[in-house]
Parts: structure tokens; C-alpha cells; sequence
């Protein structure tokens, strides 16, 4: 997934958890984000810092931001092998489409075992924001 | 909590209509329908944008005869503008690779697609769809909340059983339906009108045996009969 509409999504999450809540300030959120969504985590961080910034309030300015990446999983529906991304000794074009739409990996990686395309992704896809902490 | 979810809204805020083009079978003209409805409404002034959400099958591309264009990377991705439609499809990412995605795969790929694709402010989206009440199109209707739907169909029995399924889900979800489209119409029968009284029938297009020649070819597809009658319906939307 691109850093900077990850970013995006979780700061108009935040906020919106925020208003529900009642919080005045954002202290720490955490957040996991699969090994599929290719995030780079120094970019992201930029991305973050600068839109909340940006949001010129100061809900988000104390916001400490935990991220835990989870290992990519696969397993093959036909004949049950299992893998992680960097078994799938992917080319720089293929990892960057898959950093665009984490789900056209089913168009490049294939079962090292039976090379079947017809896979599971067991863990290690999409993002989520754990916990969000903060003052009311 | 999924922050993909919250960014969707966010994206689609600048477009006042979005158009799903769905119907109960496969083959009956929703992709070319789709493809011809924005540019059409494009040519009408209108800021158009154009989805391929048929993840496992995306034929617009080949429709509007696209090759080598690629989306633009800016906090998010920009897609490219195709004859005058802000065009999207995971085919940029995939190209002529198989993508072989299942139910789950499909509604995240969908997600990734909406979450990251930054349209600007456009008049209409229109959004092409596999045939029947699969994923993509619970999807649309989950995600996509303002979207209006346009039912093809055609006027072949198993084609009109499958689009009243079709048509009675989206009423029962209180899914506004603009309206019914018959397409590859041949004589002058009556029955889908017959079949599909509860709905209304915003038009019907003629079976135009040239216009498989001029697939890839926008600017004589827009000269077609096809695109004549679809024009007739565009008007009315
Ligand atoms: N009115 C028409 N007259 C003649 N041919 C048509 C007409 N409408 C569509 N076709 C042709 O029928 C074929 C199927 O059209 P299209 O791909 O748009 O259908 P579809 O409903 O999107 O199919 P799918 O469900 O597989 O996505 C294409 O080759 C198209 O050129
Ligand atoms: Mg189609
Ligand atoms: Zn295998």
C-alpha cells in the first residue's frame, strides 16, 4: 500500500476514533501493517509527521506511533506448503505493483513447492490500528 | 480497525455520482456499455472517471485501447486520464498476468484500490462490474454507499432470470437503480419489458454487428450505433 494513503487513513481514523472518545490529545497509537502491504516504514513516518502537521491542531502533535510489520504468510490451497515473501525472490517491478495493490501478488508468486498460483495469505496482509490512547 | 475503511469516504467525497453498470450474466455488454457510457459523458462536458472492478478479468483497457500507460505516484495514485476519463483498473498492476483472487483476495484488492486512488473532483464515476451478485458487487454496494446501479441485461430467458435476482437484491437493499438497459436487441420483442415491469427501461441498444471491429478504437466506437444509443441513455441519467 502506498505510505502516504496509509498515512492518510490513519490520522482521519484517529481523528474520528477521537471524537467518539472525547480526547482532547492523541498520546500513542499502535499499529499493525502486514509484510504484504510493502510499507516502507521510513517514508510512512515522514508521511505521518508531515499531514499531521498539517491537521494544525493539537490533537495528533504528541502522538507516539508503535508499528509492528507481521511476517508474510502463504500457504498453498493445493497441496498445503507454506512460505513468506521472501521465499517468492520477487524483481523490483514485481514487488512495486504488489506495494500498489498487495493482492496482485497472486499474479507473481506461485507455490515454490507445486507452483500452483492458488494460494491463502495466512497472515501478513492489510493494516490495523490496535489501540489508539490519548486525554480527555 | 481497518484505517483503509475511513479513507474510502474520503475519496469518493468529490464525486457527486457513481454509476455501478451490473447485470445478472457474463457477456452481455456491461464492460463495453460502461467503457462507452464515459467517454459519452465525458464528450458531454461532464468530468468523468472510469473503475475496472472486474479484478480477475479487467477488459476496459482493452475497450479503450490502452497500452503503456501507467498511473502517476503522488501521496497515492493518480490515475492516468484516458481520452478525457480518469482511468483505473488493477491492470496497471498485474498486465497480462493472470491474477488468480478468490473471495477475500477480491474485497482486498477492492479496498486497496479505492483506498488508494485519489480522483479528482469528477461529475461521474462510472464503475464496471463482473456479472451477478458476486464480490465486487457486494463490495460496491458495502463501500461504495452513494453508488446508483444500471441492470443490463438482455433479452435472453436465462440472461432475465438471473437480472431479477439481481434486481430484487438491490431493492431489497434500497439500492437506487436508475434503470434497466437491454442490450443486443434484436427485433422488436417485448419481453423484458414484460419480465422487468417493477423497474424502469432507460433504454435499449441494438445488436450492432460492426462493433467488434472498433473495440480498442475510442474515436470510431464513439461513431458506432452502439455509442449512438448509449448517448440516448447517458441523457437520461
Ligand atoms: N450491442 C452489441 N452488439 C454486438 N456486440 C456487442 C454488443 N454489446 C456488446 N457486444 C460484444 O459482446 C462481447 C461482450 O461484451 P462485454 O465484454 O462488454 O460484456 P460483459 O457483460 O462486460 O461481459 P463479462 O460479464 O464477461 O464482463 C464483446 O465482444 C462486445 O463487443
Ligand atoms: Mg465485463
Ligand atoms: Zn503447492
Amino acid at each position: 500500500m502506498h505510505e502516504w494513503a496509509l498515512a492518510e487513513a490513519v490520522i482521519a481514523t484517529v481523528i474520528e476514533e477521537s471524537r467518539k472518545e472525547g480526547l482532547e490529545e492523541i498520546t500513542k497509537i499502535k499499529i499493525k501493517i502486514g509484510e504484504l502491504q510493502q510499507i516502507e516504514t521510513e517514508i510512512f513516518e515522514f508521511a505521518l509527521n508531515e499531514l499531521t502537521k498539517a491537521q494544525g491542531t493539537s490533537l495528533l502533535t504528541k502522538m507516539k506511533v508503535e508499528m509492528d510489520t507481521e511476517r508474510a504468510i502463504f500457504r498453498c490451497r493445493v497441496c498445503g506448503n507454506e512460505w513468506g515473501f521472501d521465499d517468492a525472490g520477487l524483481s523490483e517491478d514485481e514487488n512495486e505493483a504488489i506495494h500498489f495493490a498487495p493482492e496482485v501478488a497472486h499474479a507473481y508468486i506461485r507455490c515454490p513447492s507445486c507452483k500452483s498460483p492458488d494460494f491463502e495469505v495466512l497472515q501478513g496482509r492489510g493494516v490495523s490500528i490496535e489501540s489508539i490512547k490519548g486525554r480527555g | 480497525m481497518d484505517p483503509r475503511l475511513k479513507i474510502i469516504d474520503k475519496r469518493l467525497a468529490g464525486i457527486k455520482r457513481i454509476i455501478a453498470v451490473s447485470g445478472g450474466k457474463g457477456g452481455i455488454g456491461k464492460s463495453l456499455t460502461a467503457s462507452v457510457l464515459a467517454l459519452t459523458l465525458s464528450r458531454l462536458g461532464h468530468r468523468v472517471g472510469l473503475l475496472d472492478l472486474d479484478l480477475s478479468a479487467p477488459s476496459l483497457h482493452v475497450i479503450l485501447g490502452i497500452e503503456g500507460i501507467y498511473p502517476k505516484e503522488e501521496k497515492g495514485i493518480i490515475p492516468p486520464e484516458v481520452h478525457g476519463v480518469e482511468f483505473m483498473s488493477i491492470v496497471y498492476f498485474t498486465g497480462d498476468k493472470p491474477s488468480p483472487l478468490r473471495g477475500i483476495d477480491i474485497s482486498n484488492a477492492m479496498l486497496e484500490l479505492l483506498a488508494v486512488t485519489r480522483w479528482s473532483s469528477l461529475d461521474f464515476l462510472v464503475v464496471d462490474t463482473p456479472p451477478g451478485i458476486g464480490d465486487a458487487t457486494m463490495d460496491v454496494i458495502r463501500w461504495m454507499k452513494r453508488a446508483e446501479f444500471l441492470v443490463m441485461t438482455t433479452s435472453s430467458k436465462v440472461a432475465l432470470e438471473t437480472v431479477k435476482k439481481v434486481i430484487k437484491m438491490l431493492t431489497e437493499l434500497n439500492v437506487p437503480i436508475i434503470g434497466v438497459i437491454e442490450n443486443m436487441k434484436m427485433g422488436d420483442s417485448e419481453v423484458v419489458k414484460e419480465a422487468l415491469k417493477e423497474v424502469p427501461i432507460l433504454g435499449e441498444i441494438d445488436f450492432d454487428d460492426k462493433i467488434e471491429d472498433l473495440i480498442g478504437d475510442v474515436n470510431k466506437l464513439l461513431e458506432s450505433d452502439f455509442a449512438a444509443s448509449v448517448k440516448e441513455i447517458a441523457l437520461k441519467i
